[in-house]
């Protein structure tokens, strides 16, 4: 006769034994699959731009970033809002154009800037006309070392866009001390098109300040981290 | 433990025969696919042969294909025939197999085989190496083996046809490359065209952390070290095309992203392109730090604030 | 009458200790896992204070958000809390109170909730060391299949990016932490007393250390996924590392942890291996796995210190701004290549010397044949690592660093694989006119001759400086590391397990689920990395997530291969787990009639290893020698153990 498995006096059948297998084995795919689901994939949500009311094939994205981002786990980083169909600002930075559209965007910059490592992302690429209209104004090239400074930029290398974004003055009685901001406090307003390309693709673009203040050349905290200065263009069919 | 003498004649004989046998197969075999190796894929084989480089990184890999297929099928014939012919069959279960505690003879043959051939590798990759001018891998900053026009910087002004290299310089920076053309006013572009038919000088340094700058095409790769600048010489030939540039070396979270396309293009193309690229980014290139071989960030006040940063005076900026 | 033999670990008596002026130490608890969480717990959190308390006003701390010196602390203290509460440290404290310490009793048969404690008895300690690797293991090999979901489309994105980095870096870490004490642990500590016939180790409590250093590293790494990561890989390069958030630190911490237990482990295997050898255990007579475990323990404790070394200024760099790893304020980066290299190609021979060793333990058994050219194995295991300390620049051939050494370490990596071919002179030695029986260890045996072969050759590509122009850093090298680290150690080790679960837990593995498992996980293997040397030739970098789009193909028939490996692997826990839980077919005591010493005690195998001290007679190896008599004396008379010397090897 087989001798029985005894665990502290207690005779387990072999069903019991399976039963306990089982069990175990169900609750660490649970965790698993809470582990992969409940937070590997989380991931900013997608907004997708609106068409134009006034313009023929084109869509309109409308942004803004900010020194803090005020809302999600970390309210002190440097982080963009972006306007969905509702109106409202949504923390992310994962936006969805169609194909074959030109693509106005409206960006409300409310940080303070500052030089930039690499002066040459200073100038303007990728946009039509070559500019880009800062309160306004056509420019081709930002001087990071003078004035305010850039203080952020919206570069998506595959698609051969690079857009340098002015800064506020730090300083300024009315600077949006945390997000989401309103067009009260002290900003500029830059606005560009580009073509979304033939195709349907998606396009990485990231910011070229290394503005993780408190990082080693800037580029930890949230330049590492998906939804605060790096994201997707998804250009769909 | 003795053997009788007839257990030794039985042995070597036995070794004898089937030695022969499995030596026949396995000489055919590698006749068969060392001719396959060496004339139908080796005009094929990575890298491909746009540089001087690029084709002798190719011949290179050809010689160590052709040298390895031997040593495969050496196991692989042996061992298949002693899975089929040593195996216990149904009824031997309970069988030893032969007392072998070693052979001498086959040891040395080994031994010595295997030192030679290695050897031979370690004596064939040195002359590879320096014989063709480190063969477009990053040198540091004073290489002895590049060719000597890789070492005398500034270099005088470039020519199509002439025998003064291009010197382009590659700044890796999380997570783009951009390229430097000192020869062209110190223009920066995010383009990569190189002339045919010329030398070619990479500077290659980063701004942040480490990256490698990979031409594919090029057969060229080399490690981007801030505040080091990594030399990498090739000479391009007529054969025109695009290349990859794909960065190399683990370097943040869009490092799966970081690359861009390039293009060697007829030389006198070349000539017309970099004038014009001059002058377009003139504006731009008047911003940027004067042409140097390595660029320290923290000058630029750019740092994160980790450290102090310090104003081109030296004087400490605080956040 | 038999003659006690053991070194002197005789319990002293009560009366002896009083004439003394001593006194036994009042039993204290044994502490376990849970106590030791506990422990953990509490100075987890007075280590974070601390550091609050200490850094909270820096600037780099207000300006980030984030205190690494309370993560450092908090971790470090955490690790001290954990042994605490296990007990690592009863018996020091207990010595320097002046008490005579006890040692937790040894149970005559082991129980499960045993495993849960800190027990001094090796053998518990293997077994602990075999469910802790297989569960890094199974950790690492989820993450490998993320990673090969992710490869399916080189746009379609199913990660973000930050995500997917993290998953890449903890999938490299946590294999290379497990790896190295995949042998080691499980099978050097369960096997090494039995295989030279000894009673015990040299120190029991070093090993249950090692053994509980790698557990709090595991959960240290680990943390890392839910602290955003670390995106510098398991290799860590500086000044990325130095860019990192909290999950870099636990890299860092966890990582140090390993090594310590390492270090660790190591000295308790050297010191065994040299003194607790039986009479008659000549170093020719040793068996292959403890030479090869031996020369790999050596190895350790002359590499794992650098390491230490260079996470600790990677410490240093990271909390207290110290400059030594970047170069804007007088450092180098290259500094820390220098120093992780150093330790990093030995470390891949701590991987494949265990693995080699376990190999040509398990060949003669299946072939029945003796050891071809033993002397050979054993010179090429300590060749090998001699050389291993030689070569570690050819990880930076590109690197620009010191680039007219070239050519020296081009030479001593080629020459390091003129021992690593030892084994195939010795394995196909050992198949000539032998009588293979293709029993379930015996095919994955032959599966790493197989995989090896692979790995081996295309490392000399690799060691070759213009091929490695083309190949450094790319798919061709990672196809390479996973054929000689998975290929030839995970696949020993797999053979092993199924080898020794007669001897470790009296029960027989299903055979036939063996042999579908084991195919699956061969035919699995090489389709997902064979395919993976040309996606490497063709351009692809490693650690990458786009990819050209004419090698997606290459990529989904890797990935979908990488499936079906997790299935084998599947198949073959679920089959360890099934046979050990609910089947428990009965083992016989040797049902591989293998003539080492340890499957000669029998199973259950007694408390103290073997009742009296045995006298080696021979080599483990003599099958095949007619009237060869038995391996050892396991009840040696008086004049037996006198006589030590002599007799065939």
């Amino acid at each position: 006769m087989r001798k029985p498995y005894v665990v502290r006096g207690l005779e387990l059948s072999k069903g019991a034994r399976a039963g306990i297998v089982l069990v175990s084995a169900a609750v660490a795919i649970g965790l698993i699959l809470f582990g992969i689901f409940g937070y590997l994939r989380t991931y900013p949500p997608t907004v997708a731009a609106t068409p134009s009311p006034t313009q023929p094939n084109t869509v309109d994205l409308t942004l803004q970033v900010e020194g803090a981002v005020g809302t999600g786990p970390h309210p002190q980083w440097v982080g963009w809002y972006a306007k969905d169909a509702a109106g409202k600002w949504v923390r992310t930075t994962i936006w969805q154009v169609p194909e074959k559209t030109y693509v106005h965007v409206t960006v409300y910059e409310y940080d303070s800037g500052g030089p930039l490592r690499n002066p040459y992302w200073g100038k303007v690429l990728g946009t039509q006309g070559g500019v880009i209209y800062l309160n306004g104004k056509p420019v081709s090239v930002l001087d990071a070392a003078s004035g305010n400074g850039v203080a952020h930029t919206i570069d998506a290398p595959t698609l051969g866009l690079n857009v340098p974004v002015w800064g506020v003055n730090g300083n300024a009685k009315n600077f949006c001390q945390q997000g989401p901001c309103n067009p009260s406090e002290a900003h500029n307003v830059i606005t560009f098109t580009f073509y979304s390309g033939n195709h349907p693709h998606e396009y990485r673009w990231q910011c070229f300040i290394p503005c993780g203040v408190g990082y080693l050349m800037g580029n930890g905290g949230p330049m590492q981290e998906t939804g605060y200065m790096g994201g997707f263009i998804k250009v769909v069919a | 433990m003795a053997l009788t003498q007839q257990e030794l004649e039985e042995r070597k004989a036995f070794a004898r025969t089937k030695g022969w046998q499995i030596f026949a197969v396995w000489l055919v075999l590698t006749a068969i696919v060392d001719y396959l190796v060496w004339f139908v894929w080796g005009p094929h084989m990575p890298p491909g042969t746009m540089t001087t480089s690029a084709a002798a990184q190719q011949f290179d890999f050809k010689v160590l294909a052709a040298l390895v297929v031997p040593v495969l099928f050496m196991v692989w014939v042996y061992g298949g025939f002693a899975l089929v012919n040593f195996r216990a069959r149904k009824g031997e279960e309970d069988e030893d197999g032969i007392v072998l505690f070693g052979n001498r003879k086959v040891q040395g043959i080994w031994y010595v085989a295997s030192t030679v051939l290695v050897l031979g590798l370690a004596v064939f990759g040195t002359y590879e190496l320096i014989g063709n001018h480190d063969i477009g891998s990053g040198s540091g900053p004073s290489p002895i083996w590049n060719y000597s026009w890789a070492k005398a910087t500034p270099q005088g002004p470039y020519a199509p046809g002439g025998t003064t290299p291009l010197v382009v310089q590659v700044i890796a920076q999380q997570w783009r490359f951009t390229y430097r053309y000192p020869q062209f006013g110190g223009m920066e572009t995010t383009e990569l065209y190189l002339p045919t038919n010329s030398r070619i000088v990479f500077d290659v340094t980063s701004l942040d952390v480490i990256h490698d700058f990979w031409a594919y095409q090029l057969g060229v790769k080399a490690d981007a070290n801030p505040d080091v600048n990594n030399i990498a010489t090739t000479e391009t030939t007529s054969q025109t095309g695009r290349i990859t540039v794909r960065c190399d070396e683990l370097c943040g979270i869009w490092h799966g992203a970081m690359y861009n396309y390039g293009e060697v293009i007829p030389a006198s193309q070349f000539e017309t392109w970099a004038q014009t690229m001059e002058a377009a980014n003139a504006q731009v290139t008047k911003l940027l730090p004067p042409f140097a071989l390595t660029y320290t960030p923290s000058y630029s006040g750019a740092g994160g604030g980790y450290y102090p940063s310090y104003d081109p005076n030296g004087h400490a900026v605080s956040y | 009458m038999a003659v006690e033999m053991s070194p002197s670990a005789a319990i002293v008596d009560q009366r002896d200790l009083e004439a003394r002026g001593l006194r036994f130490a009042r039993e204290w608890f044994t502490g376990n896992f849970f106590t030791g969480l506990v422990g953990g717990a509490i100075f987890y959190a007075f280590g974070h204070w601390l550091g609050n308390f200490i850094a909270s006003g820096y600037t780099v701390v207000v300006n980030s958000g984030q205190n690494e010196v309370a993560i450092y602390l908090s971790l470090m203290f955490g690790t001290v809390g954990f042994l605490a509460g296990l007990g690592v440290f009863n018996y020091p404290i207990e010595k320097l109170l002046g008490w005579e310490p006890t040692d937790p009793p040894k149970s005559k048969k082991r129980t499960f909730w045993e495993h849960f404690t800190y027990s001094t008895d090796h053998k518990v300690v293997g077994v602990q060391y075999l469910f802790v690797t297989l569960l890094f293991f199974l950790t690492g090999g989820l993450l490998a299949l993320a990673i090969r979901t992710e490869l399916l489309s080189p746009t379609y994105h199913i990660w973000a990016a930050d995500t997917y980095i993290e998953v890449v870096s903890e999938h490299g870490t946590i294999m290379m932490a497990m790896a190295t004490s995949l042998v080691l642990g499980p099978f050097g500590n369960y096997l090494i007393p039995l295989m030279i016939g000894s009673k015990k180790m040299a120190f029991p409590r070093l090993e249950a250390t090692s053994l509980w250093l790698l557990v709090a590293a595991y959960m240290v790494i680990i943390s890392a996924l839910w602290q955003g990561g670390f995106q510098s890989g398991w290799t860590g390069y500086a000044p990325l590392s130095i860019q990192g958030g909290p999950g870099q630190s636990d890299y860092d911490v966890g990582f140090a942890l390993v090594g310590l237990g390492m270090i660790v482990g190591s000295l308790n295997m050297v010191a065994t291996v040299i003194n607790y050898r039986a009479p008659g255990m000549k170093w020719s007579r040793l068996p292959i796995l403890v030479w090869g475990l031996l020369t790999t323990a050596f190895t350790m404790l002359l590499s794992v210190p650098v390491f230490a070394d260079g996470l600790y200024v990677m410490g240093l760099d990271r909390a207290v701004r110290t400059s030594m790893l970047y170069a804007g304020h007088g450092g180098s980066s290259f500094l820390w290549q220098n120093l992780f290299w150093f330790f990093g190609h030995p470390e891949v021979y701590l991987m494949a010397m265990p693995g080699f060793a376990m190999l040509m333990e398990l060949l003669p058994v299946f072939a029945r044949k003796p050891v071809f050219a033993y002397k050979t194995s054993a010179a090429g295991m300590i060749g090998i690592a001699a050389l291993s300390f030689f070569v570690w620049q050819h990880h930076l051939f590109m690197s620009g660093m010191n680039p007219d050494m070239r050519p020296l370490f081009m030479l001593t990596t080629e020459l390091i694989s003129i021992p690593t071919g030892f084994l195939y002179l010795v394995g196909m030695g050992t198949l000539w006119r032998a009588k293979i029986r293709f029993e379930v260890p015996m095919l994955f045996v032959l599966a790493v001759f197989w995989n090896f072969l692979w790995g081996g050759v295309t490392g000399v590509f690799n060691s070759d400086v213009p091929v490695d122009t083309l190949v450094h850093g790319s798919y061709f090298v990672l196809s390479h590391f996973h054929f000689t680290i998975m290929g030839q150690l995970v696949f020993i080790v797999l053979g092993a397990i199924y080898y020794y679960t007669p001897l470790l837990f009296g029960v027989r593995m299903n055979d036939k689920l063996g042999k579908v498992s084991f195919w699956i996980t061969f035919l699995g293997f090489n389709g997902t990395f064979l395919p993976l040397f040309m996606v490497g030739l063709l351009g692809q970098p490693r650690r990458v997530f786009e990819y050209a789009l004419r090698l997606q193909h290459l990529d989904q028939f890797s990935s979908i291969s990488a499936y079906v490996l997790g299935l084998g692997i599947l198949l073959y826990v679920f089959n360890l787990i099934w046979s050990l839980a609910v089947w428990r077919t009965p083992a016989g005591p040797n049902p591989w009639r293998s003539e080492g010493l340890e499957w000669q005690v029998g199973y259950p195998v007694p408390p103290d290893n073997f009742e009296e001290i045995p006298v080696v007679l021979r080599s483990p190896y003599m099958y095949g020698v007619p009237d060869r008599g038995p391996v050892a004396e396991l009840h040696p008379s008086a004049e037996q153990a006198a006589v030590v010397a002599g007799g065939e090897e």
